[in-house]
């Protein structure tokens, strides 16, 4: 799989984001890392254990690495949520939340199988 | 070239790697995770050059950590540009009033960041270059100004044949004197500026004396009439001199100037020339300079007469020898007397004027800038670098500790010492530090940081410290730091931790050696009183109390339930004393059933005292025993041991008389016999 393909399987713009980072191999680097933050994983369990503050900051730091990345999908999806747990829970942060995991693992299968044919 | 450094503050690693790949060519990049991190790292000191932060952040935010950069003032020397995905308007505003340089929003541009650091850096580079530029000319200028009034006013002396010191003098003298007359009245309106203004005005007084002919002006004799007349010309002449010039005359130092050249020869009773002038009719400027003048030309040497002593000249005067002068002046002069004497005794009059030049520049520049300067922070710097010199001669650790935000900073000798960073955020959750001492050392110690008080800001603790593998007896002395509210809020602590294992071993294996008394094995009189001393010595600063106590009426107990049931009670006493002290008090049998306690109090020592001494009447067996005591405080009676004991025992004496079965505490009117005899070894009733 090309970072190209990639992209496309997990709603990106690649296009976007050379334009801004200029080097591919920048944006493949980071875009490898990308898994192993551990927002993701913070934020279901902040989420669970109703912690609607932490869950905002881990919410707003994946919409920000998708912003920086062009992910074009979850960072939509994450944007959405981080709105719905700003200042407290919103009843439609449930939903959202079904969504992130959905965008999320979307993001890091194609990631995954991207390392997988390097 | 230095490289510039940059913080680049954000929660997300892959946040930070990226904008870290994007500078770290041209910059050095450190990082930190959260606020309270980046706090630390600017605090340090480590020359930050910009900073990029984030603002959702856990710990403390972007915006806690602008707030704290302004109420340290390093906003204005440390660029701060926001990068964040949180790009509401309201966002963008609050960050720019709390003095952000530059707001980039998410998803960020590598040529846009990289423009917007450089641009940033210039921008404050500059500025920063402005801010020394104007320093040095500022200083440059009154330097350059002063310098042409030495030239000319030398010229002047040279023709009048007098010493080069008599300016100099002149100029120091009214600085002087001027300084102690603000103190005493704000009637002249003088600000520190009016006073240096005046002060180098002050060179001129003489100028007009150029205009008067060699012959009268360097006359060895005694001057005619005629020729004093024409010499008393010399203050119009030089008036007019500067009454001529054809530029600057708006300035504050020819103003000054010209009231002094005219008038310095005026006096307070309008018996001066050259108008006659009466008391305050005489611009403030030139009564100071007469008054400089006079005094200095009287103690100074001249062709027709020899130097007079201070003394002498102060005296003359007053006496009113050299005319009249504003009495407030009068007393500035005498007044200080010794600091006039040393002044000119040690021609530092130089150095005096060059640092009063140095702070009006700083003052200026204050005013422009509305903080602390450069050289305000080279000389704080300099004050840290002493500090953490001196700290590390005395081998003590220092720290400080600060609650918001919650961070503590050990000075660097310590923090090596100790295998610890410098910087510690978060204290309480810092593993490394919590496992310096056990949790109830903790616990005490907070306790009593939390209990004082701005009037009882000092804690003292003994305790027992582990790093590098052993662990060692320490004291902790720390002080508690209040804001200036009107309700002062606790705002942290310094502290020192200083090693007193070796003194605490010794005290240590004293005990050991110590024999004690084999029935109750408590300390008997020997040990107890090296150790009452040992402890009084190591920790003069700490309350002490001794309770000499007595079973009342032990005899009869003996007499009618033999000599077993009444050592029985001698154990359950001394049972009952070691469990009604602290482990670091010390219990002694002193013999037979003389017993006493040494107790270290910090807070109601009565009350203390009152359940101690219900501890120790108890009965046993169906027989009742009470107790006798008598207490000596060591604030009353100072901390020797014979002052404790004979105290007490004057009060045990005075409460056996009142009719047994109570405690008594020293008071200075008991005098009186000992209730024991002797201060023997231990003896038993047997």
């Amino acid at each position: 799989m090309t970072l190209k393909e990639c992209y496309t399987a997990l709603g990106g713009d690649l296009d976007d984001v050379l334009a801004r980072l200029r080097s591919e191999r920048m944006v493949q680097k980071f875009v490898l890392k990308f898994p192993e933050d551990g927002s993701f994983d913070l934020l279901c369990d902040s989420f669970a254990q109703g912690n609607w503050e932490d869950a905002f900051r881990a919410s707003h730091t994946i919409k920000g690495m998708c912003q920086n990345l062009s992910f074009t999908a979850l960072g939509q999806s994450s944007h959405d949520l981080t709105e719905a747990l700003r200042g407290g829970k919103k009843p439609e942060a449930d939903g959202l939340l079904v969504k992130v995991k959905e965008d999320y693992r979307r993001t890091v299968e194609a990631i995954e199988a991207l390392r997988a044919s390097l | 070239m230095q490289q510039n450094k940059i913080l680049i503050v954000d929660d997300s690693e892959m946040n930070r790697s990226i904008l870290a790949d994007m500078l770290s060519d041209e910059y050095e990049i450190i990082e930190a995770e959260d606020g309270i991190q980046a706090l630390a790292a600017l605090q340090k000191g480590s020359g930050v050059s910009l900073v990029l932060l984030d603002i959702v952040m856990p710990n403390l935010d972007g915006f806690g950590v602008l707030e704290a950069m302004n109420h340290n003032q390093w906003i204005k020397d440390t660029p701060v540009v926001i990068i964040s995905a949180e790009n509401s308007p309201e966002h963008m505003e609050r960050a720019y009033s709390l003095g952000a340089a530059d707001f980039i929003t998410r998803p960020f541009d590598a040529l846009i960041v990289q423009r917007r650091v450089v641009n940033t850096l210039l921008l404050y580079a500059k500025q920063k270059r402005l801010v020394g530029m104007v320093e040095e000319q500022v200083y440059a200028r009154e330097r350059q100004g002063d310098m042409m009034i030495d030239i000319l006013s030398h010229i002047v002396e040279f023709r009048n044949g007098e010493s080069g010191l008599h300016i100099l003098h002149v100029r120091t003298l009214t600085d002087l004197l001027l300084n102690c007359l603000i103190r005493k009245t704000e009637r002249y309106h003088l600000t520190m500026e009016d006073i240096a203004t005046i002060s180098t005005a002050s060179a001129l007084h003489d100028i007009g004396k150029i205009a008067i002919d060699d012959k009268i002006l360097n006359k060895p004799g005694r001057l005619t009439p005629e020729e004093f007349a024409i010499m008393k010309t010399h203050a119009a002449m030089g008036a007019e001199m500067l009454e001529k010039l054809a530029e600057h005359q708006e300035e504050p130092l020819v103003k000054r100037a010209f009231e002094i050249c005219r008038w310095h020869h005026e006096r307070w009773d309008g018996r001066g020339y050259p108008d006659g002038l009466k008391e305050d009719d005489i611009p403030i400027a030139a009564q100071v300079v007469a008054l400089a003048d006079v005094y200095d030309a009287l103690t100074s040497q001249r062709v027709y007469k020899p130097p007079f002593s201070h003394e002498q000249a102060v005296q003359m005067i007053l006496n009113g020898e050299c005319g009249a002068f504003n009495p407030l002046l009068l007393e500035c002069l005498s007044e200080n007397a010794e600091e006039v004497h040393t002044a000119l005794e040690n021609e530092s009059g130089r150095d005096l004027r060059q640092k009063k030049l140095r702070g009006i520049s700083l003052e200026t520049l204050k005013n422009i800038d509305g903080g602390a300067s450069q050289r305000t922070l080279r000389l704080l710097d300099r004050e840290r670098m002493k500090n953490s010199f001196y700290a590390a001669l005395t081998e003590a650790i220092q720290f400080e500790y600060t609650v918001s935000p919650p961070m503590v900073t050990i000075s660097s000798w310590g923090a090596r010492k100790l295998g610890l960073p410098e910087i510690i955020t978060n204290p309480r959750q810092d593993a490394a530090l919590q496992n310096l001492l056990d949790t109830n050392t903790w616990e005490e110690l907070s306790q009593r940081l939390r209990a004082t008080t701005p009037d009882h800001p000092e804690v003292r603790l003994p305790c027992q410290i582990r790093y590098d593998g052993a662990t060692r007896w320490h004291r902790v002395v720390t002080r508690s730091l209040w804001s200036d509210d009107i309700e002062p809020v606790f705002e942290g602590a310094l502290g020192t931790v200083v090693d007193i294992h070796d003194t605490h071993q010794k005290m240590q294996e004293l005990e050991q050696k110590a024999s004690r008394d084999p029935l109750t094995g408590l300390l008997n009189r020997a040990s107890a009183k090296e150790q009452i001393e040992l402890r009084t010595e190591n920790d003069p600063g700490s309350h002490f109390a001794l309770a000499e106590l007595d079973i009342d009426d032990f005899k009869k107990i003996n007499d009618r339930y033999g000599h077993i049931f009444g050592d029985e009670i001698l154990q359950e006493l001394g049972r009952r004393m070691k469990s009604s002290v602290r482990r670091s008090d010390i219990c002694c049998r002193a013999g037979g059933e003389e017993f006493f306690l040494f107790l270290e109090y910090n807070t109601d020592i009565e009350k203390t005292i009152d359940r101690i001494w219900h501890s120790l009447c108890f009965e046993y067996k169906g027989c009742r025993v009470t107790i006798s005591m008598g207490v000596a405080l060591g604030e009353m009676v100072g901390l020797s041991y014979d002052a404790l004991y004979r105290a007490a025992d004057l009060a045990l004496y005075k409460a056996k008389q009142s009719g047994k079965n109570q405690y008594i505490f020293y008071d200075p009117t008991m005098t009186g016999t000992l209730s024991t005899p002797s201060a023997g070894g231990p003896e038993t009733e047997s």
